[in-house]
């Protein structure tokens, strides 16, 4: 159980990729989440059967990684972790959707797998785009870009509250599972019948831990506002890479690239 | 200045669940004062140090600080003045990094960024913990832990700090170093501790807590050297006041 929910949940670990110094880290965190927005609507809104033209799109994250210096391998084992919601998701558009498509005028194939696949490539679009975002920005700087795009106070201290109640919940987690590993016959789980009151445990220890915390906040002045750092403002570079960046998705999105480039080889050869 | 006084007249509190922690307890200190309070677990030790910092408000009597009555009203004016480090730094430590969770409070006060920077650089520097500003609270040992929430606090400048048991959990070199450091405060300070050693070492004035209520109250020296009112506390005199029995005996 431990290890199941450390590593889906390893917070500290993309806490710590955002910690880092990269070019891209230290783009504004507001242009950042204005490119991953932008990324994110232009894989959905291709049309249901397309795939060719979402390939262009994966340069996105590899730049991103590339210029994150982030390890993608470890990447990908989040993204791997996700991936059974993301195949559930399109699951049964193959059995109901039979109307059969050209593929390359080679076979024809049912137009479900098609929107199957297409759907999978743009989950996984965006659920990639999402992490490098947290993998490059730390969440407060997020939340302070989200409130400079004006996102509501309350919604935006909800969520850096939440996630600080993930952290709590994270440790308590950790430390109610080594209790229990230090306990339980060796070899052997837990007994189903002690996961109730484990969950009740953890339920009442983080929410007491949650008060605590809330209590040190509001004695250090926390009246309801979130006051960060302040967010320098946009630089060139800043405008420049999102110009770039939203320059480039519109292009992938209107002209279909892998076909553009046959039609170019076919010319030149 | 008379301004920085605390007052607590009768107090009681009963915890939601009926239990209660303060029974009638009554207590004035005064400015620039270093207290000890001391008690055995569930004296209500941690339960006193929240009225002062208005986590908690009594159910009975008045607490009174720098003249105001700690109720609702009058909160941005107590946290002000009071500082409270909490008994556990995990509680208090809440940001990614140090930098951020010792800005916290000055950013709230709403000062402008340049006093913040120089406000948290200046903490971090008395607690001798410059250093570790960008990392995040979560990695650091116990003494490096205590030693930043400590800071957070210094950062709001507060007229009185009051520490729950500063020196649990810490080693034994932490644990020096605190007291070397809490030395060199002039705030007023209210202890609450089991570590009757750091008493002898930082506070003039010991009040001794038993089932909430003040069971003593004067100089420390002279309540440490009453063995039977110590027994009666649940607590031991201290290491440094017991007769050594291997010198005694030459
Ligand atoms: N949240 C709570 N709910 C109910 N009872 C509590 C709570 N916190 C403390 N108490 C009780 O109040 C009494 C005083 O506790 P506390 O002030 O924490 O003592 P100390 O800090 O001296 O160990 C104890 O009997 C304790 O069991
Ligand atoms: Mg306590």
């Amino acid at each position: 159980m431990r290890n199941i929910v450390t590593a889906w949940l390893d917070l500290h670990y993309l806490d710590d990729l955002a910690r880092q110094a990269s070019f891209f880290h230290r783009l504004h965190p507001a242009g950042k989440l204005v490119i991953t927005l932008a990324f994110a609507v232009t894989a959905a809104s291709f049309d249901k059967y397309e795939i060719a033209g979402l390939l262009p799109l994966f340069f996105y994250p590899l730049a991103v990684m590339a210029l994150g210096r982030l390890p993608s391998s470890r990447l990908l084992q989040r993204l791997l972790l996700v991936s059974p919601v993301v195949l559930l998701v399109g699951l049964f558009n193959p059995l109901l959707d039979r109307t059969p498509h050209d593929v390359a005028g080679l076979f024809t194939i049912a137009g479900g797998w098609l929107s199957f696949l297409s759907l999978t490539l743009k989950l996984t679009l965006t659920t990639t785009a999402a992490l490098l975002l947290i993998a490059t920005t730390k969440l407060p700087a997020i939340g302070a870009a989200l409130r400079q795009l004006g996102l509501p106070r309350a919604l935006v201290v909800q969520l850096l509250l939440l996630h600080r109640y993930l952290f709590v919940l994270l440790e308590e987690v950790g430390r109610i599972a080594q209790a229990c590993e230090l306990r339980s016959a060796p070899g052997k789980g837990l007994p189903y019948g002690a996961w109730g009151s484990l969950l009740g445990q953890l339920l009442l220890r983080t929410v007491s831990r949650a008060e605590r915390i809330y209590q040190a906040m509001r004695c250090r002045g926390f009246d309801g506002e979130i006051r960060l750092l302040m967010l320098r403002p946009m630089q060139a570079r800043d405008y420049w890479h999102l110009l770039a960046w939203c320059g480039f998705f519109l292009l992938c999105r209107f002209v279909n690239l892998p076909h553009a480039f046959g039609h170019f080889l076919l010319e030149v050869l | 200045m008379s301004h920085h006084t605390i007052d607590l007249t009768n107090v009681h509190y009963h915890y939601p669940d009926g239990t209660p922690a303060l029974t009638g307890l009554s207590l004035h200190i005064g400015h620039g004062e270093a207290v000890a309070i001391v008690g055995a677990n569930g004296s209500g030790k941690t339960t006193l140090l929240s009225h002062l910092a208005g986590l908690l408000f009594a159910s009975a009597g008045e607490v009174n600080i720098g003249g105001y009555p700690v109720a609702p009203k009058t909160l941005s004016h107590i946290r002000r003045t009071i500082g409270l480090v909490f008994q556990n730094p995990d509680d208090q430590l809440f940001m990614p990094t140090v930098y951020e969770d010792v800005a916290f409070g000055p950013l709230n006060l709403g000062l402008p960024p340049a006093s913040v920077e120089e406000r948290v650089s200046a903490a971090l520097q008395t607690v001798d913990a410059l250093a570790l500003k960008d990392r995040p609270p979560y990695r650091l040992s116990g003494g490096q832990k205590r030693a930043v929430a400590i800071a957070t606090v210094l950062a709001m400048e507060p007229a009185i700090l009051v520490m729950d048991e500063p020196t649990a959990a810490l080693d034994p070199f932490a644990r020096r170093q605190l007291i070397n450091l809490l030395k060199t405060f002039s705030h007023t300070k209210i202890i609450a501790t089991h570590d009757l050693d750091l008493v002898l070492d930082l506070c003039e004035r010991t009040v001794i807590l038993k089932d909430g209520r003040v069971l003593a109250d004067g100089r420390t020296r002279d309540l440490f050297r009453n063995k039977p009112l110590l027994a009666e506390a649940r607590l031991e005199q201290p290491f440094s006041m017991q007769a050594c029995p291997v010198c005694s005996q030459a």
